[in-house]
């Protein structure tokens, strides 16, 4: 830890795995390496306690009934809500949706603010760092409404070209739709400067979260975006549960998106009308286990610390950039100057998913493929790369393993 | 010997590094493109018919270890073989890297028989077998060389970027949307 960092306390990570049931497990005969943290993180038990005491002993519908059970999950399901709200510093409980991901984060504006607000000529601008759930969603509106997506390029470090940004920005931009961490190269945008410049000329902004969440400080109006949606599940929490911060007065002249229970205010056969933000946009029964996992997961990670979690991963990130930097025929994709939790790699003359089985049979579970980011690899000509991604669990000596193992890589396919 | 080394034997390591056929056929009859978009192997296969039989047969791609040494081996296999035999030693092909073929059979298959290590990795089947399942549609492709309805998604909300191999790898599906066409 460098000296700056002192005021900053250090993580007992040793410890802090114990807590992680299966960090303890072995996988074809070695101890697990878990570097995969970017596609999903592991479980503490808190998060697995918290679902399975839901399920155990506390299991009712919410809004549903005036029964003990019902009223007790009404008021957990309301507190995730508000704890949800703590953790992106938004201004009101009010702001926070619960959404099956950072996808259906996405989704939901682009359908609901989109589809009710964009029109022919006016276009939404993305990055060419974006995961496909960034990307899409803008293309299936664009489709359905006229708007055209334009899209930011990438500078040979993996770097958004930031002169080009503002040359996209123009009269017909509706919409910046931006990541904040980029779960294939591992860039830090400056999305808070982004934010500023589109906000100068009246263009709203989504922020994707899926990976800064769970690895960056978040703060919705220190950022000052309109929209920011983060999952669960690379949080520590459960899958299947998410969270999409929206700012009040945007979310209260959105239409639903679907239609269902919960979301209403009165029903006829031949119309209703609509409950206010957030029910407005959760129709149904929602996955209410979840969200009490989703609770305990950011209860964990605030107590763990989120400061010193950053400081551990930072030292962890460039220890490995330069252990796997200094071996012969490795080359390292994306190279920016900000980068978190992930590195991403490929070894001369193999591809990536030989890379990937190999490390495997050494226990270590990397990502090999195109990491649902399709356009950042045409960007950097490889099909695919091989991607470590680490979490505050992770340790110096599982780096070594990695390392160990892109050695034993490239004597099987020398 | 591990499930690793089973895996990675020494033929198909060898096989990757020089593949055998591994040209593009200026006089091919027929030809047809796959692609795997789990690996994001892409490979094109052509095919000179003399009659019924297979009198040459190459291709050109990049995939992953298993996929390039598949698509070489199977060149060698199949050349000089009628279209009916190069679809039986599909099917027994098949049989292999899912380890469903009838004990007592790996012999029949020759060479190809190093790819059985690939039954204990069901993710790998479609590395293996994407070079079979391009040949066999570049074989009942037109004689003009078209390759057969196998264009590849490029409007949003197409899910036909997986053009062959829909029926391997394994039912459980994997993880992450990694293999997904739509990952």
């Amino acid at each position: 830890m460098t000296a700056t960092a002192s005021a900053i306390p250090t993580l007992d990570v040793e410890r802090l795995r114990e807590d992680f049931p299966i960090l303890a497990e072995t996988v074809r005969g070695k101890p697990l390496v878990y570097l995969d943290n970017a596609a999903t993180s592991q479980k503490p038990r808190a998060v697995i306690d918290a679902v399975s005491r839901f399920y155990g002993s506390e299991n009712a519908n919410i809004h549903r009934g005036v029964h003990y059970l019902s009223e007790r999950a009404t008021v957990a399901y309301a507190g995730v809500r508000e704890r949800v709200a703590r953790f992106l510093n938004a201004a009101s409980p009010r702001e926070i949706v619960f959404t099956r991901g950072t996808t259906e984060g996405i989704n939901l504006v682009a359908q609901s603010w989109g589809r009710s607000t964009l029109t022919a000529g006016d276009e939404i601008l993305i990055t060419g760092m974006e995961h496909h759930s960034n990307i899409v969603p803008w293309q299936l509106v664009a489709a359905q409404t006229g708007a055209t997506v334009r899209a930011v390029p990438i500078t040979d470090t993996g770097e958004l070209d930031l002169k080009a940004f503002d040359r996209l920005l123009t009269d017909r931009t509706r919409l910046l739709a931006v990541v904040h961490l980029s779960n294939a190269l591992g860039t830090i945008n400056p999305v808070r400067w982004m934010i500023s410049h589109a906000r100068e000329r009246g263009i709203l902004t989504l922020v994707d979260g899926a990976q800064s969440a769970p690895h960056l400080p978040v703060d919705v109006q220190a950022l000052d975006c309109d929209f920011y949606a983060f999952s669960g599940h690379k949080i520590f929490g459960p899958t299947g549960i998410g969270a999409l911060y929206g700012r009040a007065s945007l979310l209260e002249a959105m239409p639903p998106w679907q239609g269902g229970g919960d979301m209403i205010e009165t029903v006829t056969l031949e119309q209703s009308t609509w409950a206010p933000p957030p029910a407005r946009f959760e129709a149904g029964t929602p996955p209410i286990a979840q969200v009490i996992g989703l609770g305990a997961a950011l209860e964990y990670v605030e107590a763990v610390g989120r400061p010193a979690i950053g400081a551990w991963e930072e030292e962890l990130l460039a220890y490995a950039t330069e252990r796997v930097g200094e071996l012969d025929g490795v080359r390292i994709i994306g190279t920016a100057r900000e980068k978190a939790s992930v590195l991403s790699f490929v070894v001369e003359g193999v591809h990536p998913h030989d890379v990937g089985a190999v490390l495997d049979d050494e226990g270590v579970a990397i990502r090999t493929g195109h990491h649902c980011a399709q356009p950042v690899m045409h960007r950097f000509g490889v099909p695919a790369t091989a991607r470590a991604s680490f979490a505050f669990y992770n340790t110096r000596a599982e780096v070594d393993a990695l390392v160990r193992g892109i050695l034993r890589v490239r004597s099987i396919f020398a | 010997m591990s499930s690793l080394s089973e895996l990675y034997q020494n033929v198909i390591l060898e096989h990757n590094r020089s593949p055998r056929n591994y040209r593009v056929m200026d006089d091919a009859d027929r030809k047809a493109d796959g692609h795997n978009p789990l690996c994001g192997d892409q490979l094109t296969v052509w095919v000179r018919m003399d009659g019924d039989m297979i009198s040459d047969v190459s291709f050109r791609g990049a995939g992953c270890a298993i996929s390039k040494a598949s698509a070489s081996l199977m060149t060698g296999a199949v050349k000089g073989k009628s279209r009916e035999e190069a679809e039986k030693l599909f099917e027994r092909f098949h049989q292999l890297v899912t380890g469903t073929l009838p004990p007592g059979q790996s012999e029949t298959l020759g060479k190809l028989a190093v790819f059985s290590g690939v039954s204990e990795f069901p993710i790998r089947v479609k590395c293996a077998s994407l070079s079979w399942h391009t040949l066999k549609a570049a074989l009942e492709g037109r004689l003009d060389g078209q390759a057969v309805g196998r264009s590849y998604g490029q409007t949003v909300g197409r899910s036909d970027g997986q053009a062959v191999g829909n029926s391997d790898g394994p039912s459980n599906g994997p993880k992450d949307g990694a293999a997904g066409p739509n990952g």
